[in-house]
């Protein structure tokens, strides 16, 4: 039954990648809405809130997007991936976009045939374990069992970090976060491992975060960000230029707040002329209006207020900005120049 | 009187191709195969054009490629700089477990049902059909996340077992029922035809040797899958725990008990040996009570001709059981059934067996009245009736749908992946498929697995039902 039904979506996965063809950005206005694959839910990356509107770190980026492109943030249609279903979903044209806490590596973008756009999230692998285990340091986990979301770089760096130290441990394969933290709540593994970030949205849920320690080990370099086709420059520009509006509107001071009064009129910073379009012709370049950026960045904000209120010091996840801070900050974000 | 002449000879027309009944099958058929000849091609076009367009390549080599994940249980020697081939093998043999355990399972515990549902007595005949109807109606999903989550959430962790007043280990402390599964003795055989490690001699510093391999126990038990052959890099490892942790106060050279392939397949060959010698005592006895209508005593031979050979052989390797220890973080030695391949293995057994008993109580119904009658009649009590009258009859008839039950079980068994059970469904049609992109290549080749065991399944099956079904001569 599985098989059929493994060979029939294969077949429909065939023919839809037929009707993708080349022209992203025609699809999506033609449509009227953009397709973006998120997580099954991830607390303050992706997930539903208490109305069932998506709501997250991930989110924002696909609704900046979708503001971009067709002038409402609102107009999104979202697909939960999971780590297994991601990258068929994306190939066979399923979602226009994949913003699903993606780790940017050297054979995904080459050889499965993607474009990464940029990092929004720089990440690494890491531990959660119970205080009771009594566990200080990741090289003390010989022969623990270990939980672990299938079909995701952590699976690999899991192995090869293993490996190094020479030690053992036991993997139990897991297709979500839901189930990873149902099992390693149960005791059924007594370490989860996955990107660091993760493990602070998983443990912003438990009833009693205290108990639980993330152990200080970062075992990979994990840069996470939003993903598109091979082959649709045009598409995949939007998408980069996308990201680096909201980057660079942190940079340069523009708010949600102050967005409409820096846009009216012509500012003395050309920079921030021509990117909120008030100066040059940014937008047309890219196939879009002159207000593009502006409407992205008006749909949830700049970089730092996405960060901030979904997963920030403020919120429960409560991640600090660390490597995710303006190289103006000591930071890793750096977007190149609009101009 | 008339006279009937010939209708005058016409030519062939076309329309005679829509309108003739000679030639209107031939017609619809060459249509039809031209229809899905035309379908075919289409659809492989249309793939190689996507491909293209992909920028994607139609090739088998990642099979080759090191795998770069690990597998928890595999009954193979595998470590994850082995290839994608490797891993897919280790996933392969995982689905053969579960299916031939299951088909196993599944057929007892159906026929006892499907027997016991016709009994006469009213208790034991309503819950059959409670069993029945309750895993027959309910989807197969649900009873693999059911039995797995109740594993889960309801067992004690490893850790409990620590402490006196902590859950504690049943049967003689041999068998541990944890929330990861359950932990049960090893076989171990000290003079070992794979070759037996012998413990360092004089360990001068005993804690620092027992603490290293210990490393190596723990790699060995948590990695080790289900019994079988092929256990032996875990299993000496595991093993060298307790010889370490026994050795360390011991004199040095002492041999480290271990268990290859090469002795359970000596095993398993004895074993067949045995039961031949027992069915040629029982072909001899039938022979003799045909003879002269006495039936010699065989049943105490026909048990030792199985027996002895065994213990004898048994002896000769030296074994001894290797009892599951606490360790550090788990529990070291024995063999781990994972909590995975439980709920997975009870699940199919119990959902496909309430079918098995639906087809065994049909086939024995199909049996006429008349034949118990007969056979009471002759004074064969009802026991015997069943035995020798009922049941021998009633397989042909249950055969031919017990084929398709054990083939539904063996597909079913992808559905592990919703307990993360590494079969060929999550190695081979999961993870390597998503670490390498090749989803039509990973696809095909599952499909071909699949398609390959099932027509071996029937085949087999098939064989055996032309063995059963009515000689007509």
């Amino acid at each position: 039954m599985k098989k059929t039904v493994t060979l029939g979506a294969l077949t429909v996965a065939a023919l839809a990648a037929g009707a993708a063809g080349a022209a992203t950005l025609d699809d999506v206005k033609a449509r009227g809405e953009l397709k973006c694959g998120v997580s099954t839910g991830l607390a303050g990356f992706s997930a539903p809130d208490a109305n069932n509107v998506w709501q997250g770190f991930d989110v924002a980026y696909c609704r900046a997007l979708a503001a971009a492109v067709l002038g409402d943030p609102m107009k999104v249609a979202f697909t939960q991936t999971t780590g297994q279903t991601r990258f068929t979903a994306l190939a066979s044209g399923e979602i226009d976009v994949l913003a699903r806490n993606t780790t940017w590596t050297f054979s995904r973008d080459v050889d499965l045939k993607f474009e990464f756009v940029g990092v929004n999230y720089y990440d690494g692998q890491g531990f959660i374990a119970p205080k009771s285990l009594g566990v200080a340091s990741a090289k003390e986990l010989d022969g623990a069992t270990v939980c672990i979301q299938t079909g995701t770089t952590t699976e690999l760096n899991l192995a090869d970090f293993f490996r190094a130290n020479n030690i053992s441990y036991e993997p139990v394969p897991i297709e979500t976060n839901a189930e990873a933290q149902q099992q390693y709540l149960a005791g059924a593994c007594d370490v989860y491992t996955t990107d660091a970030s993760g493990l602070a949205a998983t443990r912003a849920t438990f009833e009693t975060p205290a108990d639980h320690v993330i152990l200080p080990e970062i075992i990979s370099k994990e840069p996470l960000g939003p993903l598109v086709r091979h082959g649709d420059n045009e598409w995949g520009d939007i998408a980069r230029w996308t990201l680096n509006a909201l980057i660079a509107a942190e940079e340069y001071g523009v708010t949600s707040a102050n967005i409409a009064e820096l846009s009216s009129a012509p500012t003395n910073n050309p920079e921030i002329n021509r990117l909120l379009g008030t100066e040059g012709e940014l937008g047309a370049m890219l196939g879009l209006d002159a207000e593009w950026a502006k409407r992205a960045i008006m749909a949830g904000g700049n970089y730092g207020e996405i960060f901030e209120k979904n997963i920030g010091e403020a919120t429960p996840i409560g991640l600090s900005r660390g490597l995710n801070a303006q190289w103006t900050e000591g930071g890793l974000l750096y977007s190149p120049p609009f101009r | 009187m008339a006279t009937i002449s010939d209708p005058p000879e016409r030519g062939f027309r076309l329309s005679q191709l829509i309108f003739d009944t000679r030639y209107r099958s031939m017609t619809i058929q060459v249509v039809a195969m031209i229809l899905i000849g035309l379908l075919l091609s289409w659809l492989i076009s249309n793939t190689i054009h996507n491909l293209e367009a992909l920028g994607k390549d139609f090739d088998f080599g990642f099979l080759s490629q090191p795998a770069g994940y690990d597998i928890n249980q595999q009954l193979i020697d595998y470590n994850n700089q082995m290839t994608h081939g490797r891993a897919a093998l280790v996933g392969i043999l995982n689905t053969l477990l579960v299916a031939v355990l299951g088909c196993a399972l599944a057929t007892v515990l159906g026929v006892v049902a499907g027997v016991l549902r016709l009994s006469n007595n009213w208790i034991v005949s309503r819950l059959t059909a409670v069993y029945v109807e309750g895993f027959r109606n309910v989807p197969l999903l649900l009873w693999i996340v059911l039995i797995f989550a109740l594993m889960t959430e309801s067992m004690p962790t490893p850790r409990d077992f620590r402490g006196e007043d902590g859950s504690s280990m049943i049967l003689g402390e041999s068998v541990a029922i944890t929330n990861r599964g359950v932990y049960i003795p090893n076989v171990v055989f000290s003079r070992s035809l794979g070759g037996n490690e012998v413990a360092a001699p004089e360990p001068e510093a005993p804690a620092a040797a027992a603490a290293t391999t210990n490393m190596a126990g723990t790699y060995g038990a948590s990695r080790i899958a289900t019994g079988g052959a092929g256990v032996q890099t875990g299993q000496t490892d595991s093993a060298a725990t307790t010889g370490a942790a026994e050795g360390s106060g011991a004199e040095g050279g002492e041999v480290i008990p271990t268990s290859s392939g090469w002795d359970w397949l000596l095993i398993l060959a004895v074993l067949i040996a045995g039961s031949i010698g027992a069915k040629v005592l029982g072909k001899r006895a039938t022979r003799i009570q045909e003879a002269t209508g006495k039936r010699p005593t065989t049943l105490p031979l026909q048990i030792a001709s199985v027996l002895v050979p065994l213990i004898v052989v048994l002896v000769l390797l030296g074994a001894s059981l290797d009892k599951p220890e606490l360790g550090g973080f788990n529990f070291d030695g024995g063999v781990h059934l994972r909590n995975s391949l439980i709920a997975l293995w009870l699940a199919l057994s119990l959902y496909t067996g309430a079918f098995i008993a639906e087809i065994v109580r049909g086939g024995i119904l199909a049996i006429s009245k008349g034949q118990t009658e007969a056979a009471y009649a002759l004074g064969l009590r009802p026991g015997t009736t069943m035995n020798l009258v009922i049941l021998p009859q009633a397989l042909r008839v249950i055969i031919p749908p017990l084929i398709s039950q054990f083939l539904n079980l063996t597909k079913n068994s992808s559905l592990a992946i919703a307990v993360g059970y590494m079969d060929v469904r999550s190695t081979l049609g999961g993870i390597t498929i998503n670490q390498t992109g090749r989803e039509l290549e990973g696809m095909l080749l599952l499909g071909l697995f699949y398609l390959v065991l099932s027509l071996l399944i029937s085949g087999v099956m098939n064989v055996y039902n032309s063995s059963v079904k009515l000689k007509e001569r």
